[in-house]
């Protein structure tokens, strides 16, 4: 299936003792692709997520970044139950969640909820409002039906909407709203982990704000742990205690928020992070874009040894040949793992390689 | 001489629930070579201002003038339009994938485009073009790909090859909405580039719509930043990023997380956009707006000089109060101080009460 590549020790002393409430441990998922017709023979696979391994400490934040087909959607999925993997371990809370049966599965779906990204797409929009955030009472029966509503009111009043709209349909909200009602629906049957696949990536930069402000509270309050999926970085640099960058089903690197934005060492990393564009115009001017060639490769056929080396500025022929593995590079902290032969170093001008390159 | 001047544009559209008042007086000019920025959220108004320019809003009252090289757009008709969309003034959308029809290949599309503009260039000269133009905005190997069918190519290639089309007949302007929106972050910044690239090459002016402040501090010279149908304020690019003077310009940018604040609050604008049917009075940013005054809420301010000619803006705050400085919230407060004595007391309350709460 893969390279032998040890799996990262991610141990609760790795994060200061903290105590790990999400481990995922060399996850793999391909999914088949099949000829068509009446014998569908399988002739390879997506290898969407291709052993990676994460932990998220309760209470905390840990966010997700990477491009459009990096499998982070996917590993969420995979971590939320709602896909089966195809190797590896998810532990919840200390227990093995790995693939249960749908029955073994039900008393951890009241603890896993997810947040998704298109608040037009995820609410049905011939169901009123009140119904769609009391589903949760009525599936898991842990609030009798006579007090259904008034709970369902003070979980809307609590993400910030007016409890009078309860017999609102969806279409009556605007989508910042509409991203509240998802953030209720989330929030009824009290969950430990919420999993937020790019949470504001469809609202205005005003209600984005806001909608990010509940998620905060919210987890002061509640004591919530996240796994905050989204594309734009300065929003998970906002939300995250730890960041992971996935490129095409792997981990390219993972560690604190500081150290991954202040000193980043995959050059995969250091281009996404010059490729931000930043709200200000000196910034802007001074900063050496990183512009990589070509696009992201398929996931059916990823290239060999590590996966990022066409489109890197400082590949050498190794790369082409030997997966790195994802480790503690020499002068890094303890917690700052990356993923590559040929880190990128302290004042290093990577900008000028890039353009030397293309 | 500007290469496009829009005086006082109104575009409202009829419909059963009333009248949408798209864009309320917009007035804008855009010089050769340079590059404004247009931003706003949804609902601002900044896509019907741009369709209405290329004659796409059919059915639409509009009242106003836009002289391009001379001419008033608005007064063409549909066929003399035609033959300034495309040629003249060249369009790049946000979604590349619904912008190429699928069942043509990419190089049919761009010399199609060129034949039907340029009367007497073959079939074989426009599509050596193709190829030409594809080399040019980047894609490998060009003379195979140009016999590709879109689904072939990935979302930054399209946007290479709906770029490639926008630049076939070298036109004096493009007008690019929100061109990088559904790209990824890496890719965003090849297109971008590769805009800047060509618009140095080529000196064409260029619209960039966008709803990301980030980019428009990368790519553009002037800013309009609009809100409900109307420009709240216009400047250079140092004018809207570093010396703001509407609250509204000064909200967006502080809702943006950025690295100085990672992990404190946020500070969102309260409230939500206004229905662009039912406007509120006076000034149409005053239910949401910090620094609401009384006579914000009867009056609606007329964009005003604010440091030099080029910086205008449509609110009431003394014009010294600019940036985020401290003395500029010194004045900020000293006229809120002042002018809110009546009905104004009561909307602040409402703001304060329930900053994020959507009303």
């Amino acid at each position: 299936m893969t390279d032998e590549i040890p799996a990262p020790i991610l141990t609760g002393a790795a994060y200061g003792g903290d105590d790990i409430l999400v481990r995922v441990e060399n996850l793999v998922k391909y999914f088949p692709v099949r000829t068509a017709g009446f014998i569908r023979r399988t002739v390879g696979n997506v290898q969407a997520v291709d052993g990676v391994s994460l932990a998220i400490p309760r209470g905390q934040t840990l966010g997700l970044v990477g491009e459009t087909g990096s499998g982070k959607s996917t590993l969420a999925r995979c971590v939320a139950g709602l896909l089966p993997v195809s190797s590896g371990k998810v532990f919840f809370d200390g227990h093995d969640i790995t693939n249960l049966s749908r029955s073994r599965m039900q008393p951890f779906r009241r603890e896993i909820q997810m947040i998704f990204q298109d608040p037009y797409g995820s609410l049905n929009p011939r169901r009123r409002v009140g119904a769609i955030i009391g589903d949760p009472f009525a599936i898991h029966r842990t609030v009798p039906a006579g007090e259904r509503k008034r709970t369902v009111q003070e979980l809307m009043e609590r993400v910030g909407l007016n409890p009078e709209h309860y017999n609102r349909f969806p279409a009556e909200f605007s989508g910042g709203q509409r991203q509240r009602i998802g953030v209720a629906r989330a929030l009824a049957l009290r969950p430990k982990l919420i999993i937020c696949d790019e949470p504001v990536s469809a609202l205005d930069v005003s209600i984005q704000a806001q909608v990010l402000n509940l998620l905060a509270d919210l987890q002061r309050d509640y004591g919530l742990t996240y796994l905050f999926i989204a594309h734009d970085l300065e929003v998970v640099r906002h939300v995250s205690n730890s960041v992971t960058v996935m490129y095409l089903g792997r981990v390219a690197e993972s560690g604190p928020r500081e150290l991954v934005y202040g000193t980043p060492r995959h050059p995969y990393t250091a281009a996404l992070l010059s490729a931000a564009p930043a709200a200000d115009p000196d910034a802007a001017a001074s900063r050496q874009r990183i512009i990589l060639t070509g696009d992201i490769p398929s996931p059916i056929h990823p290239p060999s040894g590590c996966r990022f080396h066409p489109r890197c500025p400082k590949a050498r022929e190794l790369c082409s040949q030997q997966d790195p593995p994802l480790e503690v590079k020499a002068g890094d902290a303890a917690t700052h793992l990356t993923a590559c032969h040929f880190p990128v170093e302290v004042g290093e001008n990577l900008a000028a390689e890039a353009a030397a390159r293309r | 001489m500007a290469l496009l001047e829009v005086e006082n544009l109104t575009v409202s559209f009829q419909t059963a629930d009333g009248v949408v008042r798209a864009v309320r007086g917009v007035s804008f000019s855009v010089e050769p070579g340079q590059t404004l920025g247009i931003v706003g959220e949804s609902g601002s108004g900044k896509t019907v201002l741009t369709q209405t320019l290329l004659g796409l809003t059919p059915g639409a009252t509009i009242t106003g003038k836009a002289i391009f090289e001379g001419t008033d757009l608005l007064q063409l008709s549909q066929g003399q339009i035609r033959e300034v969309r495309g040629a003249r003034i060249a369009v790049i959308f946000q979604d590349p994938l619904t912008s190429l029809h699928p069942l043509y290949r990419v190089g049919w599309q761009i010399s199609e485009m060129i034949r039907a503009h340029e009367k007497g260039v073959s079939k074989k000269q426009a599509a050596e073009r193709a190829v030409e133009l594809l080399d040019r905005v980047g894609i490998p190997h060009p003379a195979q790909r140009v016999n590709d069918y879109p689904h072939q190519f990935s979302g930054g290639m399209r946007q290479r090859a709906m770029i490639a089309m926008a630049l076939s007949l070298s036109p004096q302007m493009i007008i690019a909405d929100e061109p990088t929106t559904a790209l990824d972050a890496t890719v965003q910044a090849q297109i971008l580039d590769l805009l800047l690239k060509l618009q140095r090459e080529s000196g064409t002016a260029l619209i960039m719509i966008t709803h990301d402040l980030g980019v428009v501090a990368d790519i553009a010279d002037n800013v309009l930043v609009m809100y409900a149908g109307r420009a709240a304020e216009k400047g250079t690019k140092r004018d809207i990023f570093y010396q703001q003077h509407h609250p509204y310009t000064k909200g967006l940018l502080e809702s943006i997380p950025n690295s100085s604040a990672a992990g404190d609050r946020l500070r969102p604008i309260a409230g939500m956009p206004p229905s662009l049917i039912n406007l509120p009075s006076g000034c149409k940013f005053h239910p949401r707006c910090a620094y609401v005054m009384d006579r914000c809420l009867t009056e609606e301010p007329e964009l005003h000089q604010i440091r030099d000619f080029s910086h205008l803006s449509a609110c009431f705050l003394p014009t010294a109060a600019t940036g985020v400085g401290g003395d500029a919230e010194r004045l900020r407060a000293e006229a809120v101080a002042e002018g809110r004595m009546g009905a104004a007391v009561e909307v602040a309350e409402a703001i304060a009460a329930a900053p994020e709460v959507a009303s």
